[in-house]
């Protein structure tokens, strides 16, 4: 029972990242949904790992909890870099790349 | 395994001078490899002690060898040496090992001995300035150092593929000499190569022999897929078991051999070649155009014999095309006006009579006449380079004349070979062997009596043709001044090879002159013995041979009677309208140059150059799709992340859908 609730709240955790990833145009909100869908995962991993005993599922907490720093902190020098340039942190305004 | 084992056992019984046998082609590798890399840095007399002597050390080796071997002669009829695997995989073994038998030792003498002649002629003929103070025009080779060490380079490279051929123990190992031999005759061709007509008379050789080459090629092919062998003695016997007479496999396979040995020695229809590859050096064509290369295709069909008898339809073929092309390369030769073209034309036609004698199964008469033919058609080709050394490089027979008493030894050496060539009786070679071939095609089974009317025509003309050449050249009025008589390295050629071209006769004299037959006693142990029809007793060999003699003395003496006076009556035949459109069609070969050229190069020009631009079109169209696919793609490439995370998570969950699934 523990394990499918954790897991139903991961799902919904992982759908609220991903709607607010697509919904919001704000790039700092962005990276607020990309941790909270990182967080899911992780709930997931821990879940598995308490349901078949198994340290692996904390292992990969670890992991994307490293993860998840050093790709704040890349992602903040860059949002910080995008503010500095655009004067806004509207994501529709830096589509430079386009094919 | 079989033969590994074998060569061992005869290495451990082999006497200490066979042993030495691997020595016979490696020297002039080594020859070439030292003169192709280091021939820069040599000085000239190095060049030529280098060049020479790999070929003169082979040839040595080569007396040793045989001595060896023919001590223990008929006991022991070949020897198998192997050096090491050359191709080792489940399916094919492949070694590098040569085989030693009555055939190839008879070849390995040729091309070591002839080879080191024309070695020893060309030290001098190369020079650019020789005793008698000649040099060579502007553009030719031999004025400049590099192109002497580039000649004897090739040259060497010609010997070790020659030999190889000839001593391969599989056909794959024959194969590589085959086609380095044609390599070598591509670039000596084209030795001159400032010339472009030289060039491009060099790319003809090549591409035309290469049409026989793919053919070899494929039958090689075929042989292995049915048999499973490659090597030579192994696959005949395996052939003669496997396949019965007549059946379509030995056809195929003996007709593609057969379409391989007519390009290498320029029989009809793959003849074109051989007139144009005049324009190599002199040695070159005494060497490779008359003396060995050229012969390889008679070497092919011997050595692989049993193959033929399966196949008695393409025997016959290979009669008949020996006899079509002795006649109309006789007639070719009636009306050249170069030297060289002359000879060319007159080495296609003795050609014509070594596959003549193979066709009606006369095996030993075709090598009896390739030996004699090797002697004599070296000899004058190597006098006709004196001729033309002495003239200044000009080789046109109606610019000359007159230089029997200029040029004594010139003069003396080419008599003979030409008395040699046209079969002057009894003191002379060329009318033993040729006696035997037309000997054969009157007693054979496989012959018909046509074919021995055509080839007594053949005769006829070798005579007339040979002697026209001669009295051209050496009577009548002086034309153009020699310069002189040629120094020692030529001079001493010019001799040994007189004396043989008169002397190699006589190793076999017929039934009626003597009985020596010591070439077929000696060839017996590899190649079958002539068969004859009953009733073909001595007074009949002795008829034919007295239509052989007369028919060849009536040539002559037609030519004596035709071009030693002031040649009038010649003159006034060929000035006539049929007469002059007889001599433009023979003396450009019958038109097959112009028929190939109109058949087959000039559609092809026009095919590819249409069709080019069909095929073009096909391949722009495929540009342009992946051109427009690409636009179409990068429309994707929005720049908006929200627009990537989006398709990232449909194309996750398509994904999982699909695993779901």
């Amino acid at each position: 029972m523990l394990t499918t609730h954790a897991l139903v709240l991961a799902i919904m955790l992982f759908c609220i990242g991903l709607v607010g990833l697509l919904s919001r145009r704000n790039v700092l909100y962005m990276l607020l949904s990309l941790e909270i869908m990182l967080n899911a995962a992780s709930l997931a991993f821990i879940a598995g790992g308490a349901r078949w005993g198994q340290a692996d599922g904390e292992i990969m907490f670890l992991f994307i909890l490293t993860l998840a720093a050093a790709e704040v902190s890349v992602a903040l020098g860059i949002v910080l870099q995008l503010s500095y340039r655009f004067q806004t942190l509207d994501a529709d305004a830096f589509s430079e790349m386009k094919g | 395994m079989n033969s590994q084992v074998a060569s061992q056992v005869n290495l451990v019984t082999g006497s200490q001078m066979l042993r030495l046998l691997w020595l016979i082609p490696a020297l002039p590798l080594a020859g070439f490899l030292l003169l192709a890399l280091f021939g820069g840095r040599l000085s000239r007399r190095q060049v030529a002690r280098v060049g020479c002597g790999s070929v003169g050390a082979a040839a040595l080796i080569t007396a040793l060898v045989g001595a060896d071997f023919l001590r223990a002669f008929p006991d022991r009829p070949s020897y198998h040496q192997m050096l090491w695997k050359w191709i080792d995989t489940s399916e094919m073994t492949v070694g590098v090992s040569w085989y030693l038998d009555a055939l190839s030792l008879l070849m390995v003498a040729v091309v070591t001995g002839i080879g080191f002649l024309i070695h020893l002629y060309s030290v001098e003929y190369m020079s650019g300035t020789g005793e008698a103070g000649v040099s060579a025009p502007a553009g030719r080779a031999g004025e400049d150092h590099q192109g002497y060490a580039r000649f004897f380079a090739y040259m060497n490279l010609f010997v070790a593929a020659m030999l190889t051929l000839v001593l391969a123990d599989n056909l794959l190992l024959l194969y590589l000499g085959w086609e380095g031999v044609g390599l070598c005759s591509y670039l000596l061709i084209g030795f001159w190569y400032r010339e472009p007509e030289y060039g491009a008379a060099a790319q003809k050789a090549f591409i035309v022999t290469r049409i026989g080459d793919t053919a070899f090629a494929v039958g090689l092919f075929i042989l292995f897929t049915q048999l499973k062998s490659l090597s030579i003695q192994q696959v005949q016997t395996l052939a003669a078991e496997a396949w019965p007479i007549g059946s379509n496999v030995a056809v195929i396979v003996a007709v593609l051999f057969l379409v391989g040995a007519l390009g290498k020695s320029a029989q009809l229809p793959l003849q074109v070649w051989l007139p144009d590859a005049m324009a190599g050096p002199t040695p070159v064509s005494a060497l490779i155009h008359a003396a060995t290369m050229v012969t390889a295709g008679v070497y092919l069909i011997a050595r692989m014999h049993q193959l033929f008898e399966l196949a008695p339809s393409v025997q016959e073929v290979v009669a008949m095309i020996g006899l079509l092309t002795l006649l109309l390369a006789a007639c070719s030769a009636l009306v050249q006006r170069d030297i060289k073209r002359v000879l060319a034309y007159s080495t296609m036609s003795q050609i014509g009579y070594m596959f003549l004698a193979l066709g009606v199964g006369a095996w030993s008469a075709a090598l009896f006449h390739f030996l004699t033919h090797a002697c004599f058609k070296a000899l004058l080709f190597l006098a006709a380079g004196s001729v033309i050394h002495s003239l200044g490089h000009e080789q046109d027979i109606f610019r000359m004349g007159g230089l029997r008493r200029r040029l004594p030894l010139t003069f003396w050496t080419f008599l003979i070979g030409a008395a040699a060539m046209s079969g002057v009786p009894f003191i002379t070679s060329g009318f033993y062997s040729k006696d035997w071939i037309l000997w054969s095609a009157w007693s054979s089974p496989l012959s018909h009596r046509w074919i021995w009317f055509g080839a007594l025509l053949g005769t006829l003309l070798t005579g007339l043709y040979s002697f026209r050449l001669l009295f051209r050249v050496f009577f009548g009025e002086v034309r153009t001044q020699p310069i002189g008589e040629p120094g020692v390295a030529m001079r001493v050629p010019l001799l040994v090879l007189a004396f043989l071209a008169v002397t190699v006769g006589f190793l076999e004299l017929p039934r009626t002159l003597g009985d020596l037959p010591l070439f077929s006693r000696y060839l017996s142990h590899v190649l079958p013995a002539i068969e004859t029809i009953p009733g073909m007793d001595k007074s009949v060999e002795a008829l034919v041979q007295i239509a052989v003699t007369f028919s060849a003395l009536l040539g002559m003496g037609l030519a004596a009677v035709l071009f030693l006076p002031r040649a009038t009556f010649v003159d006034r035949l060929a000035g006539t309208s049929l007469g002059r459109a007889l001599v433009i069609f023979w003396r450009g070969g019958w038109g097959f140059d112009r028929m190939y050229d109109g058949l087959i190069v000039r559609p092809w020009l026009h095919l590819t150059r249409e069709s080019g631009e069909l095929i073009d079109r096909g391949y722009e169209s495929l540009a342009v799709a992946a051109e427009s696919f690409h636009v179409w793609l990068s429309r994707t490439q929005t720049g908006h992340v929200r627009w990537y995370a989006a398709t990232v998570a449909v194309g996750a969950l398509v994904l999982l859908g699909l695993f779901a699934m």
